[in-house]
């Protein structure tokens, strides 16, 4: 739907290659008096608007082009995708003035108000080439466990799915099968927190005693434990990214008594420990770039250099609990190696290369980025790796903010909250963008869908609701559970979600 | 003073006195008493020092006593696990009120249709229409009596208009009117002052059911939107019944227990 001239048919069917060639060689009228009759802005069928793609990073894209204000992000993307010659059609979303193109560059236009005599900047953002389908119904419910289901996770190539409980043991559940594959005992309090080494091989599990296990994943038997070493109970596990490390030997546990400890599963000891919080840490995430991030209800957020076990800087800035925090790469630090086809790399160090190049992919020239929770209720959005200073707080919540996710394409934030509401924010300035509404329960956990398109919220009103990021509404509502659902997690390859409830039902929901 | 060991170098050749352990026996018995006298009648900086020691002194003895009853005191099983798991990020928030999922669908609907229900009061007294009812004489001498006036905490539901003088039996008064009630959660021990959405069953008669007479034992229906409660297919439940425990007419307020 590209026009050479303002004066040929409007809606003409130019081919893809002509417009590839117009566009190479047009010249943009942006002065004279035809402008005058478009400065009206008349309807939307003739008229005109010059147009300029502009990525991501503010560079442009192709010259300014001529185009008619009824162009839908379909004919957009055939355009874009011709200028930027690329060999396979990637799907794009369009943004006007940081707002969504959906049916018509002229609906969008209409909306702001703008006039047609200024270019028209386009911003397009590449979404995710595959697209995981939103669950709608639960497939299996696997009873076993005997008391609340506290946590679950799915393995980096999702084919796994680890569960734990308040009765004291870890279970693993083959995913396509949806059948339980191992009970792991050796807890004896309720199993807290649950991680999966980013090359799928081992789970961390650590319970309110403070032992610390480690499972094999494919025979369910302890590769080593119980650690102990902690004086209170755990409450977050993190692995160290493959990238960094392919043999995936190390983790990070926050406990309870304020300290951070890094765990060997060769050595089977405790290598360091981080005691500068004087409370009780809830959060750690070992980022991609060597630090060890760790938020505590002492009100701070502490950088730590693996490397020598430096803390390098403490964020400071909330002003109650730190209650958790995510990393704009959490998605690709989870999965290492592993991508949507499902390929295991054969090596370690393939499997290093290709997780570093995934990180660098996700990071696309930035930094890792890191957004907190709070008692607060309000958000913060750091750049911990370089900055003391946050880059700008998030503020709307009314409760406590309970868990955050950042979208795998790192351009979201979703954030729950006691508040009974989840809401979306812009992953890279921390703009407010909606609030989804329709839990009647403190809203637990949110988890994304690999593709980023769709995020699926689990509620203590014993229902799970799946949210569309393109319509920013309902997509589904997935009741079944008899009780508040405490843990959910969709798995990284969007073919299934898991969810874990007091009903001491692990559940599987599927399209 | 003694001067030297004489005391010692006498009982070395002689021995003890005959009486010796006796007396020893008499004085340690005669030592608390002593003692307590002494606690009874001293005053001052003298007092603050002895009760000072005195303090000291029992720590001690119950920290000793303790030590030697260690083997047969009962040790706390830790190897128990408590039901009622919770995840990481909900142990600090244990002190906060945690409610269940209490609506049945299906068991509401089957008592419902049973008319029957498991109340909290099975029984209530009998409360006849004397009791109830006032008569109001009528007529421009006052001597008819067919109009009555409610003496008992009513729900007029909304929007509701008084008839005419002429066809208005039953007089409902503003002042016993009640719009909310206070309706403790059994399982929360929580109270909430939720409105009242309806009068479902007055056991006395089916005469103050139709008026919306509340009397104890009274089954009325509240409007519980605000508690948050979901059924199993996730959706909000927003009426549900409670049993009236106290007696409005008297109390001026309507206590109510939630039926789960």
């Amino acid at each position: 739907m590209l026009r050479r001239k303002p004066s040929s048919a409007a809606g003409a069917n130019a081919d893809n290659s002509a417009a590839t060639a117009d566009a190479a060689n047009k010249r943009v009228r942006v002065d004279g008096d035809a402008d005058v009759a478009s400065a009206i802005v008349p309807a939307a069928e003739s008229a005109h608007v010059v147009a300029q793609f502009v990525a991501e990073d503010g560079s442009t894209t192709g010259p300014p082009l001529d185009l008619p204000l009824n162009v839908t992000p379909d004919q957009l993307r055939i355009l874009l995708n011709s200028l930027l010659k690329a060999e396979d059609d990637t799907p794009y979303s369009f943004f006007v003035n940081e707002e969504e193109v959906t049916e018509t560059v002229h609906s969008a236009f209409a909306k702001q108000g703008l006039s047609s005599e200024v270019a028209l900047q386009i911003l397009y953002v590449p979404q995710a080439v595959f697209r995981v389908r939103a669950v709608t119904r639960c497939t299996s419910s696997m009873p076993g466990h005997s008391d609340s289901v506290t946590t679950v996770a799915f393995s980096p190539d999702g084919t796994r799915l680890a569960s734990g409980s308040g009765d004291t043991t870890v279970r693993f559940w083959d995913v396509r099968t949806q059948t339980p594959e191992h009970t792991c005992t050796g807890h004896k309090h309720w199993v807290l927190a649950i991680a999966w080494s980013p090359d799928g091989k081992h789970v961390a599990t650590a319970d309110k005693n403070s032992q610390i296990y480690v499972w094999d994943a494919e025979n369910g038997k302890a590769k080593c434990g119980p650690m102990t070493g902690h004086s209170s109970w755990v409450n977050w596990i993190s692995w160290e990214p493959v990238h960094l490390n392919p043999e995936c030997r190390r983790f990070a546990t926050a406990s309870k008594d304020g300290t951070v400890k890094i765990w060997d599963i060769l050595q089977k000891r405790c290598l360091m420990t981080f005691a500068q919080h004087t409370n009780s840490v809830t959060c750690v995430k070992w980022g991609g770039e060597g630090l060890i991030y760790t938020a505590s209800q002492d009100r701070t957020i502490k950088v730590w250099r693996v490397a020598d076990g430096v803390m390098c800087r403490s964020l400071t800035g909330h002003a109650h609990w730190v209650n958790v925090m995510a990393l704009s790469t959490d998605y690709v630090l989870r999965t290492g190696a592993f991508d949507h086809t499902g390929r295991a790399p054969a090596t370690p160090e393939e499997a290093k290369t290709r997780a570093l190049e995934r990180y660098n992919a996700a990071l696309a020239g930035g930094r890792e980025r890191l957004v907190s929770g709070s008692d607060d209720f309000t958000m913060f959005l750091w750049d911990p790796s370089e900055s003391k200073q946050p880059i700008t707080r998030m503020t709307g919540h009314q409760q406590v903010v309970n868990h955050l996710s950042f979208s795998p394409d790192g351009r979201y934030i979703t954030s729950a909250s006691f508040d009974k509401s989840v809401k979306l924010w812009d992953g890279r300035t921390g703009k407010f963008i909606c609030t989804f509404r329709g839990h009647v329960g403190p809203v637990y956990q949110v988890a994304w869908s690999a593709d980023s398109r769709l995020c699926v919220s689990a509620s203590k009103d014993s229902t799970m609701k799946v949210w569309d990021m393109a319509s920013k509404h309902l997509k589904f509502d997935l009741p079944g559970h008899a009780d508040e659902v405490f843990a959910v997690d969709w798995s990284p390859d969007g073919e299934s979600v898991a969810s874990g409830s007091r009903d001491t039902m692990v559940k599987i929901w599927r399209s | 003073m003694p001067q030297n060991e004489y005391i010692e170098q006498a009982r070395k050749r002689h021995g003890y006195r005959m009486d010796h352990f006796e007396r020893l026996r008499k004085r340690e018995a005669r030592e608390g008493h002593n003692r307590s006298e002494y606690a009874q009648n001293v005053t001052g900086l003298k007092a603050k020092l002895y009760n000072k020691k005195r303090h000291t002194e029992k720590i001690e003895m119950k920290k000793t006593i303790k030590m030697h009853q260690e083997r047969s005191n009962k040790q706390k099983d830790d190897s128990a696990v408590p039901q009622g798991a919770v995840p990481a990020y909900l142990l600090d928030r244990e002190g906060q009120s945690r409610a269940k999922v209490l609506s049945n669908m299906v068991k509401q609907k089957r008592k419902e249709k049973a008319g029957k229900w498991d109340v909290p009061l099975p029984k209530v007294r009998g409360i006849g229409e004397s009791e109830v009812f006032r008569v109001v004489k009528t007529g421009k001498r006052k001597i008819k009596g067919w109009k009555r006036m409610v003496t008992k905490a009513t729900f007029v539901g909304e929007g509701f208009t008084r008839k005419p003088p002429k066809y208005e039996r039953f007089i409902r008064p503003m002042g016993l009117r009640f719009k909310k009630a206070h309706v403790t959660h059994p399982e929360l021990s929580a109270t909430f002052c939720l409105p009242i959405v309806g009068v479902k069953k007055n056991p006395q008669s089916p005469l103050y059911t139709q008026l919306g007479v509340i009397t104890k034992g009274t089954i009325i229906e509240v409007n519980v939107s605000e508690l948050g409660l979901v059924t199993q297919n996730g959706k909000v439940v927003w009426g549900k019944y409670a049993q009236v425990t106290n007696n409005p007419e008297n109390d001026g307020c309507i206590n109510a227990v939630l039926l789960v």
